[in-house]
């Protein structure tokens, strides 16, 4: 990892690999979207319905999946103060809730035609997602409303470590209290048990979305370092006039 | 070391005692909460009695949220927040003392009243009790995790959104345990699991929030 925390070297990397991402990115997608869409089979049960879940169980993975990222880059940044791990954790942020946003709307979507209702509560993993989406909005607000980016950086590690630890007890909570009230009209979703002839798909867009987060973190990563590069020009330029 | 913590908690003690406008003004939105769920969701006694101890719950949440943004602000204004932290005590103390003299004017205070007041919501008097138990282990919980917030946004001038933003799905636990524990079936032997899970989440906010108090502390004093 240290290697790769000086900001130069990690341009320079980040440069030259992201075409390639990106290339990588669109084939994924061409071929999962190709093979969700169109060759894989409908479901027995769920029809034409189960499309949604290629794009809905990926986004949910990924908003998971970067939670503990940030949640990771801000430990590094915690033990060795490095602000290329804030930066990562930063701008993580952002690229996750929007992953989280989008497993709620297709979730939701799923939700009307399978359930006969556009919002479940019943069903833990979207009300669970729906908190951690908050968690996603209470650490960029941190942020935000922080203006001097060092103590901005301080406070927005401290938020997302408790945050991550406290994510796994509501988890629990959720679910517990999904036991108590488990309400009558929700259908489990198909079970553990999927075909071999849906997984490829699935894998595939699962792999396509997040090399898609890989580039848009490197993109926004690379300009929250500019940003930052600006910002120090102009206080030595306001300090030298 | 202990009498020093001691110290900071009777000073913060007496400073809430002499100052006011906490307490009174939580306690004063508690009731307005009281008079305004009933003529939001109607005067059906079943259906009150029904809703009565989550939305009491609410109540003592938001109320103690109320009093979090000001918990570390005023002693950050004025410089004694400095003085502590060049102390020989470790800041994680210093917050735990401040954080349990909250408990004592505010939290606690707050979750003795609000039980009693559920009668105007024609809930079972049997549950009472369990209600009073669940909400007095409840409230240090509350108080701690109101603590974090006030801590992160010490040095904000307008930090009061920010930390119902940060606060409040930190209360989820809380809530659904709490919830839990004083709605279950009004024999005892029915609420104890969620008791001791609501224990178990109060014992684990001890130890996270004194650390995560004064690492945000320490990000305002440097």
């Amino acid at each position: 990892m240290q290697q790769f925390a000086n900001p130069a070297r990690f341009l320079k990397i980040a440069n030259v690999t992201l075409p390639y991402i990106w290339a990588i990115t669109a084939i994924l997608f061409a071929i999962g979207l190709y093979g969700a869409l169109v060759i894989t089979p409908p479901d027995y049960q769920q029809g034409e319905t189960v499309r949604i879940m290629y794009v809905h169980v990926p986004a949910a993975w990924l908003g998971l999946f970067v939670y503990c990222l940030m949640g990771f880059f801000s430990a590094v940044a915690f033990v060795y103060r490095h602000p290329l791990a804030d930066a990562a954790a930063k701008t993580a942020a952002p690229l996750g809730a929007v992953f989280c946003f989008l497993a709620l709307v297709t979730g939701s979507f799923w939700g009307k035609p399978m359930w006969g209702t556009w919002w479940a509560w019943g069903d833990a993993r979207l009300t669970s997602m729906f908190i951690l989406l908050l968690f996603y909005l209470g650490y960029m607000a941190v942020w935000s409303s922080i203006d001097e980016p060092t103590r901005a950086a301080a406070i927005a590690r401290i938020v997302a470590l408790v945050g991550v630890l406290n994510v796994f007890v509501v988890k629990f909570s959720v679910n517990w209290w999904n036991s108590l009230h488990q309400g009558p009209s929700v259908i489990k979703m198909g079970g553990p048990a999927i075909d071999k002839s849906m997984l490829w798909a699935l894998l595939t867009m699962a792999v396509a979305y997040t090399m898609l987060f890989l580039a848009l973190h490197l993109v926004s990563m690379r300009s929250e370092i500019a940003a930052r590069k600006l910002r120090q020009a102009r206080l030595v330029e306001i300090g030298n006039r | 070391m202990f009498q020093q913590a001691l110290a900071l908690t009777t000073r913060d003690v007496a400073l809430a005692r002499r100052q006011g406008g906490g307490l009174g003004a939580a306690f004063g939105f508690i009731l307005s909460v009281m008079v305004l769920i009933p003529l939001a969701i109607g005067p059906d006694q079943i259906l009150l009695s029904k809703l009565a101890p989550g939305l009491m719950w609410l109540a003592l949440l938001l109320s103690v949220l109320l009093t979090a943004d000001r918990m570390f602000q005023q002693d950050f204004e004025d410089g004694s927040l400095d003085v502590m932290a060049m102390a020989k005590l470790p800041l994680e103390i210093v917050t735990l003392a401040k954080v349990l003299a909250h408990w004592f004017t505010v939290s606690l205070p707050l979750a003795i009243i609000t039980p009693p007041l559920g009668l105007l919501m024609s809930i079972d008097v049997g549950q009472l009790p369990i209600l009073l138990v669940s909400m007095v282990i409840g409230s240090l919980a509350l108080s701690l995790l109101a603590a974090v917030g006030g801590a992160v946004t010490a040095g904000l001038r307008r930090g009061g959104l920010l930390v119902s933003l940060l606060v409040l799905p930190l209360y989820i636990p809380v809530l659904i345990f709490g919830v839990a524990a004083s709605s279950a079936n009004l024999s005892p032997s029915s609420s104890t699991p969620a008791l001791t899970v609501l224990c178990a989440i109060t014992l684990m906010s001890l130890v996270i929030s004194p650390w995560a108090c004064a690492a945000a502390l320490k990000a305002y004093l440097r």
